[in-house]
């Protein structure tokens, strides 16, 4: 068994937010209790709807938010605090990239530049390197000299994502977060990406921690996937499984969800009422109000995790003990 | 078409265009400052039937209707001709545009929030739509806008009759959106990518309300997505878009199925599959031309694996192979156009 690169165990993170200008503080959970681990070279798909804590976790991952309780483990040492020198040398290996190129990058600043920077704060190499350096990076990412003169603007949204790559993968990371990479491309312009993305992966032995809304893609690119709602995983295993055979109420609804190019009789199941605020958790099983196989016991206790016998972890109670196939029924 | 099987009113696209379709759309351009971005397009529209617009971005299919609503900003020229019903709709007065839009036809947009204005409450925009194209006053709005809200499977409508739109959901927004586009009672609901901004549960339920309604009372809708899978499961009828030009139009089992224009085949190719095996994506290569530079022939033989010599000089005119399928491609009127599904090695080329 390979080694993991990234661990999260027991992380839950929390902010305080008034309701109303006069109101009381209220703490809002927007992790609670995750458990997730990477393994080196793999790629490892966080899936969920907005406010499902998604992207925080990410975060947490890199360093950039500090959990209030649980550890981060970037192989096997915990990370050290943010800002601190320890943290900026570990934080070489670990890069993230964005949805939004554009505002990823300085506008003013020619592609360039902003790929040699990395190299300038990290003093990295003799300065002369550097910039050949960075030419060769972003060649390895599909832009030549002409793309490395130009400015962000005069790019095209597929050609801005691979210069974003091209900056997060010079300092040679060996773990890449990847918050919605393709979400803002074009359907053709996204294949590119997401092919460059695994041809990337398997050439630098990349772990990639992949945050995303986008079913199709995660099937393509992911070996392990975490369905998230509210804050909590729901269902955690190979992708393989979950997308074929999911067991939680939520991960069904959402895969049934993906519109399909060519598919139109499907029966999809539609989930009543809206994602609820993390400021107003229900109690019990978070999904409770929207499933729609809830029992009385899924409005008063919060579900704990069963690992069934494929690997997989889920938190329902309508699964605990019981084959989940039946018992899901829509 | 089988597609049409599980349909409960059963509105039947019909093969050719109905007699008397119900929009009809002719040799319509946009310049921008003096740059063609929409360059002839012709379509028609039948009474109930869900037509499907799909394109990426800078393909115009979002300029066409904003064109056909006169929506465009003055520095834009348009020509053509545009008719509902028979009526012109370009170059109209005002007056008769506004009783148009809003009225029997309407159309909502991507970002919900954004369109409804952030310091009027949700009643009195909805009452705005209602007192302009139905006369409705008084407490009648009230509970004219309580039907609608009900319609579009908003809950609790009379605290909503009151909120902010901050104060609703980005799906409960759309929802509203929705109700304001049906209190003119349209008989053409343009969509412009309805849920893009919205999460994948709630596309599903905004989907499925759209889809309800067009059945319940029979209006046309027009979806425009870059999503083919969206359009896909709502639409009887789609038309392919690229560089302001129509390059495809077919019913949506026969283009998924077998699609024509090498740039449909290349848009179904580069979709990462959701079932059955994996295996590499089949980008479309390099990148979709700027509008002021467009090749001389098909805009799409820069990118197109089956070109010909000829496809570099003449722009293909939209033919129509078999009934009811046009198709804007030489090569494929050449040899009969097959699903490429062969692995492209280089990603980077």
């Amino acid at each position: 068994m390979t080694a993991n690169i990234l661990e999260l165990s027991g992380i839950s993170r929390s902010y305080s937010t008034r309701q109303g200008l006069f109101g009381k503080r209220v703490p809002v959970r927007a992790v609670d209790d995750v458990s997730l681990s990477l393994q080196e070279g793999q790629t490892l798909a966080l899936v969920g709807e907005s406010g499902s804590g998604k992207s925080t976790t990410g975060r947490i991952a890199l360093g950039l938010e500090r959990p209030n309780s649980g550890h981060v483990l970037f192989r096997g040492s915990e990370l050290p605090p943010a800002d601190t020198p320890a943290w900026r040398r570990m934080r070489a290996q670990m890069q993230m990239i964005y949805q939004d190129p554009l505002a990823a990058l300085d506008r003013r600043l020619p592609i360039l530049d902003q790929t040699r920077e990395p190299l300038d704060i990290h003093d990295v190499g003799p300065a002369s390197e550097r910039n050949d350096k960075a030419l060769a990076m972003l060649d390895a990412v599909g832009l030549n000299a002409g793309h490395a003169a130009s400015l962000p603007s005069q790019l095209s949204g597929g050609q801005r994502q691979r210069a974003v790559l091209a900056r997060a993968l010079i300092m040679k990371p060996s773990l890449l977060v990847c918050d919605e990479p393709v979400s803002a491309l074009d359907v053709s312009i996204q294949a590119q990406v997401v092919n460059l993305l695994m041809d990337l992966q398997r050439d630098l032995q990349l772990s990639l921690l992949f945050i995303s809304h986008d079913l199709k893609v995660v099937r393509q690119v992911s070996q392990r996937m975490a369905v998230m709602y509210l804050g909590r995983i729901v269902e955690y295993g190979e992708t393989r499984l979950l997308l074929s055979n999911s067991v939680h109420p939520y991960t069904r609804a959402l895969i049934s969800a993906v519109p399909v190019a060519g598919r139109r009789t499907r029966e999809r199941i539609i989930l009543t009422g809206e994602p609820p605020n993390p400021a107003a958790r229900p109690a019990g099983c978070a999904f409770h109000p929207r499933c729609p196989i809830a029992r009385s016991e899924c409005a008063n206790v919060s579900p704990a995790f069963t690992t069934l016998p494929d690997g997989r972890s889920v938190a329902c109670h309508a699964v605990d003990g019981h084959p989940p196939i039946e018992e899901v029924g829509v | 078409m089988g597609n049409l099987a599980g349909c409960a009113t059963g509105y039947v696209f019909p093969a050719a265009p109905a007699p008397q379709p119900l929009l009809v759309i002719e040799g319509m351009t946009v310049d921008f400052n003096g740059v063609r971005v929409l360059r002839g397009i012709d379509l028609t529209l039948a009474r109930g039937e869900a037509l499907g617009i799909v394109g990426e971005s800078g393909s115009g299919k979002s300029v066409t209707w904003l064109a056909a609503l006169g929506l465009l900003p003055r520095s834009a020229t348009v020509s053509g001709s545009v008719r509902l019903d028979g009526e012109e709709m370009l170059g109209a007065a005002a007056s008769r545009l506004d009783r148009i839009r809003g009225g029997r036809v309407a159309m909502i947009f991507q970002d919900p929030s954004s369109a409804l204005n952030p310091v009027l409450r949700i009643g009195r925009q909805i009452g705005e739509v209602l007192a302009r194209h139905h006369g409705v006053s008084g407490s009648n709005i009230r509970a004219e806008a309580k039907r609608l809200f009900d319609l579009v499977g908003l809950p609790d409508a009379a605290r909503r009759f009151d909120a902010y739109p901050h104060e609703l959901s980005g799906g409960q927004n759309q929802r509203v959106m929705i109700a304001m586009a049906l209190a003119g009672k349209p008989d053409v609901l343009v969509a412009d990518e309805p849920t893009t901004a919205l999460d994948a549960t709630i596309q599903a339920q905004i989907l499925d309300l759209l889809t309800t309604i067009r059945r319940e009372t029979g209006m046309a809708l027009v979806l425009i997505s870059h999503d083919l899978g969206v359009v896909s499961e709502t639409c009887d009828r789609i038309i392919v878009m690229y560089t302001g030009s129509v390059v495809e139009t077919a019913p949506a089992d026969a283009i998924f199925a077998s699609p024509r224009h090498p740039y449909t085949q290349g848009l179904l190719a580069a979709l990462p599959p959701f079932e059955g095996a994996l295996h590499r994506l089949v980008p479309i290569e390099g990148q979709v031309p700027d509008p002021t530079n467009l090749p001389p022939g098909c805009a799409f033989a820069p990118r197109c694996p089956k070109r010909l010599a000829v496809c570099e000089e003449a722009v293909p005119p939209l033919a129509q192979p078999e009934n009811g399928r046009f198709s804007a491609c030489i090569a494929a009127t050449v040899q009969p156009a097959r699903l490429s599904l062969k692995l492209n090695t280089s990603v980077l080329a």
